[in-house]
């Protein structure tokens, strides 16, 4: 993609709060439930499959496919109206959960279903990072 | 009815502390939930209601999500103070009526916190939002558009299907002199217009119109005594499907309970249904719902809708005959009062003579609300004619 998308900083509820430092230094944390395993998204201190309270932070591979993906060629919003056309996606991370973000680091017309790809994170300035994701050339086996 | 004898409160929770600098309201919401269940002796997987005001998000939607609720039925109603006594007053009449069974009840805040510590967003945004408000989501379209995709990834939908829903109800809002737009259109028109997010061009999606509708309810001794014909309720249900601990699917909405349970009440079937009312926000949004109600297979909505199965009145199934939201109205962004609104017109064979569905007695209304790209609100309603 020829155009920088915008780096907005996000609102850090105190629950998030290490999810987004650790995005700073180029971490991609997972809240996994420690009584039934399963990781949650998005971050809560609360497992919705079981209802425990007891989780904690494991870091995510980084690596997953794209579940699902649009590219946007209207947008009204400060940042992104001047980097049409890019993509929005869900990225099926290897742990599971499906996460919105945005594809970069290609064409939009590259992006496919099922394509392998790996976390890439833009800083925001402000003591975090987007996590967003790249094709992985690394890969193999497409993914889906 | 009455309620009396027919509800019960059986647990009660109040959080200890008085000032809690280092939680979100949605984390409070959570903590009295559990309290007041255990309380009960209950856990969260018997919750089948929730109630809220309008301060926990979206509505009850992002704390369904959050807790990871499995819903059949929901209120948020909103009058201050009072709310929470109104809310134990309804889950007494729903659960009377057979909505549901085990209702939770939860209020959370944090004036005194959230003013000193001036966190940006307070208690006031919850996660759902803060994690999908980061990557130009344009509106509600590009959640819809990445339904979409998957749809046609998984299920070989395509470009050309959707428009056919474009074109029916164009072909319906050519005799509304009130639709915004009046033109009919062609599968190429649709084809040809803008990309905006793809797969979605301008022509998938429903227009933008202020305005608004209302509708009158009343009981079977008032209308008795009306002489204006009325559409009788025969049945109803209403979900929130929501992400799912990140495991969402949005090949499908929340009509694959509300449908289901709405059926089942009015003790009707698909093939008795002579008119729908199908919630048209975008052209997929048809397609999944239509699946999800029932009137054919998953992945089979796009095939479906081709040969003028929407187009009243020779269609298998007529649907939308003001035109809908693609080309009629969508007031307010919202376009759930308008499918009631025609429904009633066909059950009372006042709908424009052009698409008049011939001895309709059975009508089908259907409403989304959110994204079915993340989270949504579902709501089927079965109505029939005084006879029905």
């Amino acid at each position: 993609m020829s155009t920088t998308l915008p780096t907005p900083a996000p609102v850090s509820l105190p629950e998030t709060d290490e999810f987004w430092a650790a995005t700073a230094e180029g971490k991609l944390l997972l809240r996994r439930c420690d009584d039934c395993g399963i990781p949650i998204w998005y971050p809560r201190p609360f497992c919705p499959v079981c209802g425990s309270f007891r989780t904690s932070w494991s870091e995510a591979s980084g690596r997953g496919t794209v579940y699902t993906f649009t590219v946007v060629h209207r947008s009204g919003i400060p940042g992104y109206r001047e980097a049409l056309p890019y993509v929005v996606a869900y990225v099926e991370l290897a742990e599971g959960p499906r996460v919105m973000t945005n594809i970069v680091d290609c064409e939009p017309d590259e992006v496919v279903v099922g394509m392998p790809v790996r976390v890439v994170f833009h800083d925001t300035g402000k003591g975090s990072a987007l996590y967003r994701f790249q094709p992985d050339p690394t890969a193999t086996g497409d993914g889906s | 009815m009455t309620i009396r004898g027919k509800a019960f409160i059986a647990g009660i929770y109040e959080h200890p502390l008085r000032e809690i600098p280092d939680r979100s309201n949605s984390q409070i919401h959570a903590e009295v939930a559990a309290g007041a269940l255990a309380d009960a002796g209950l856990s969260l997987s018997d919750v089948d209601a929730y109630f809220c005001d309008a301060s926990a998000g979206f509505g009850p939607i992002s704390m369904a999500d959050y807790l990871g609720l499995r819903l059949t039925h929901v209120d948020s109603t909103e009058t201050g103070g009072s709310s929470y006594v109104v809310h134990v007053g309804h889950a007494a009449e729903a659960i009377a009526a057979g909505k549901c069974q085990v209702a939770l009840i939860t209020l959370a805040g944090r004036p005194r916190s959230a003013a000193m510590a001036g966190r940006p967003g307070g208690g006031g945004a919850t996660p759902d939002m803060v994690f999908e408000g980061l990557w130009g989501m344009s509106g509600a379209v590009t959640g819809y558009a990445m339904a979409a995709t998957r749809h046609m990834h998984e299920f070989g939908t395509t470009s050309a299907q959707l428009a056919e829903v474009k074109v029916a109800a164009s072909l319906h809002a050519q005799h509304n002199p009130n639709a915004f737009l009046q033109e009919p259109m062609t599968v190429e028109e649709v084809l040809e217009s803008p990309m905006i997010s793809s797969p979605l061009r301008r022509d998938d999606c429903c227009v933008v119109t202020d305005g608004g509708g209302a509708l009158i309810v009343v009981s079977p001794e008032v209308a008795r005594d009306l002489s204006r014909v009325s559409a009788k309720v025969l049945g109803h249900g209403e979900t929130v499907k929501h992400a799912d601990n990140g495991r969402l699917d949005l090949t499908y909405t929340g009509a694959v309970v509300s449908g289901p349970r709405a059926f089942e009440e009015a003790g009707v079937t698909q093939a008795d249904i002579d008119y729908v009312s199908i919630y048209d926000s975008f052209t997929i949004t048809v397609v999944e719902t239509l699946e999800d109600l029932g009137f054919c297979a998953k992945g089979e909505g796009g095939r479906f809708v081709l040969d003028g199965a929407l187009v009243a009145p020779e269609g298998r199934l007529p649907f939308n005959t003001d035109g809908g939201g693609l080309c009629n109205n969508h007031p307010s962004n919202r376009g759930g009062i308008t499918k009631v609104i025609e429904a009633v017109r066909q059950l009372r064979g006042e709908a424009h003579p052009a698409v008049q569905v011939r001895d309709c007695t059975i009508a089908l209304a259907h409403g989304t609300g959110g994204s079915i790209g993340s989270r949504m609100g579902s709501s089927t309603l079965i109505l029939g004619t005084e006879d029905a």
